[in-house]
């Protein structure tokens, strides 16, 4: 939303048009980065699956992190069953 | 009554909860929600019978607590719905910040309160507590007197929240037990007249996949105060919509709706203000002063919120005195809620007029026609002495 919009113009009762968080991109509140280990990976998609953002993108059965997004939380690297994920310190 | 206005209605003998859902079923909502709570209990239980027996076609959402009631009719609105939920008291306090949710989102929902004391010590009894207590909520807020007028203004509340003007909830308050148990008899309009007044909700915001919209999003420093400012206007608004319901109405239903129910004021000096069902008690008591001579009437206060400002100049200026009788307690305010309220509309342009607040019957302690006759000669006489700066407590062991 443009800071112009005033109060009669504005939107009623605090909605918006959807799609709106595609533009905030959140990777910037991380932490720590989740590393995948492609040698270790066995592409059972189960951070994919609970990636709660969603920031891992799905190809047929590759997965890959979507650092513009993911922010950071561990779910994945906590969850794979193969502990093909770690979690590494972003350089501040 | 009109004739004509008389085909259009039955009489009906109920209680005050039971006129409340009378007027919902007939008002056909799509989505109740609500938590039993003494004394608003029997519209809740009425309006579930209608459903599971038919009468009703709408989804009655069992919850477990006023939170979750208030949340449920919240999202049935965004949904489309034309929704009701009721509570009182603790049940209430239990929605607060739901109250909130409910306004800001722009949800024509509307609310039954059957006006009861709120706890520490518990009580279940009449007062005006908890009603005001939700003053700053966003509601449009009116307080039926007696069964007659609960029904009404449930009715024409639909219509007041529903207005694209509008689109605020409303709440129905009338006192507990007095009113919600007391078995009255009144008009109540037919099924197909009250079909053709509400018609079906078709405003409002909703819920629409062909074209997704986010609600109840974040809005920080750089768009809150023109969202909180837009719903400002819409109470605003809301003055001149109430008017026209009205109107509309006195002409199906032949009786006549004013933000100000005026008894006796014609030529009075001093003027009794109350709520509820102490209008009535007060008008008893006014006609017996009046007989000893006293130039004395009663202003009801029918429209709360949005706060009748014009109407209230316009009766209150004339007035040498106002006694303003407040069944709720503001500990650590210069008044009740209502006494600020007709100060502020009068000052600084009539400050000549001398007020005196009384604050009683809290927690349902009865008040009678001989009570507000003391108040009143009380009241005047620490008016005229110089003694109303500070609020005076009626019926009260010292």
């Amino acid at each position: 939303m443009g800071t112009s919009v005033t109060w009669r113009e504005i939107d009623l009762g605090g909605s918006v048009a959807g799609g709106t968080s595609e533009r905030y991109k959140t990777g910037n509140w991380r932490v720590e980065r989740p590393i995948i280990d492609y040698g270790k990976c066995v592409k059972c998609l189960i951070c994919w699956l609970y990636c709660p953002e969603p920031a891992i993108i799905r190809k047929g059965n590759e997965v890959k992190i979507d650092y513009d997004y993911c922010k950071g939380c561990g779910i994945c690297a906590e969850e794979c069953p193969v502990k093909a994920i770690s979690m590494v310190p972003e350089e501040v | 009554m009109m004739t004509k206005a008389l085909s259009r209605q039955h009489r009906i003998a109920l209680t005050g909860n039971d006129a409340v859902a009378y007027a919902v079923k007939q008002a056909r909502v799509d989505v109740i929600s609500a938590y039993p709570i003494t004394p608003q209990t029997f519209v809740v239980e009425t309006l579930s019978r209608y459903v599971y027996d038919g009468e009703l076609d709408a989804k009655f959402i069992a919850v477990e607590s006023e939170h979750s009631a208030m949340s449920a009719v919240i999202g049935a609105a965004l949904a489309g719905a034309r929704t009701f939920t009721a509570t009182s008291s603790q049940g209430l306090a239990y929605m607060w910040e739901a109250l909130y949710a409910a306004s800001g989102l722009r949800l024509p929902i509307v609310m039954a309160l059957a006006a009861r004391a709120l706890s520490a010590p518990i009580n279940i009894h009449n007062d005006h507590s908890d009603f005001f207590g939700m003053r700053d909520s966003g509601w449009i807020m009116f307080n039926g007197e007696e069964a007659q007028e609960t029904y009404d203004l449930t009715i024409m509340a639909y219509k007041i929240a529903e207005d694209p003007r509008v689109l605020l909830p409303v709440v129905v308050s009338y006192d507990g037990f007095i009113v919600s148990h007391a078995i009255s008899d009144f008009y109540a309009l037919n099924d197909d007249v009250v079909a053709e007044f509400l018609g079906k909700r078709t405003t409002g915001p909703k819920i629409d996949p062909d074209n997704p919209r986010s609600f109840g999003v974040l809005a920080l420093q750089d768009s809150y105060f023109e969202f909180k400012r837009q719903q400002y206007e819409a109470m605003e608004n809301s003055r001149q919509v109430i008017r026209e319901v009205f109107e509309k109405y006195a002409e199906i239903s032949g009786r006549e709706y004013k933000p100000l129910k005026e008894y006796m004021t014609e030529d009075a000096e001093t003027c009794i203000v109350a709520m509820g069902s102490t209008v009535g008690t007060a008008r008893q008591a006014v006609k017996t002063l009046r007989e000893k001579g006293e130039k004395v009437g009663v202003i009801g206060i029918l429209q709360y919120r949005p706060w009748p400002t014009k109407e209230v100049e316009q009766a209150f200026s004339r007035f040498k005195r106002i006694i303003v009788m407040e069944k709720t307690m503001s500990p650590g305010a210069r008044a009740g809620p209502m006494y600020e309220d007709i100060a502020s509309t009068l000052y600084p342009k009539h400050s000549e007029v001398k007020m005196i607040d009384y604050t009683y019957g809290l927690g349902g302690r009865d008040i009678s026609p001989q009570g507000i006759i003391d108040i009143y000669r009380l009241g005047k006489e620490l008016i005229d002495k110089d003694k109303n700066d500070r609020v005076q407590f009626y019926g009260v062991r010292e």
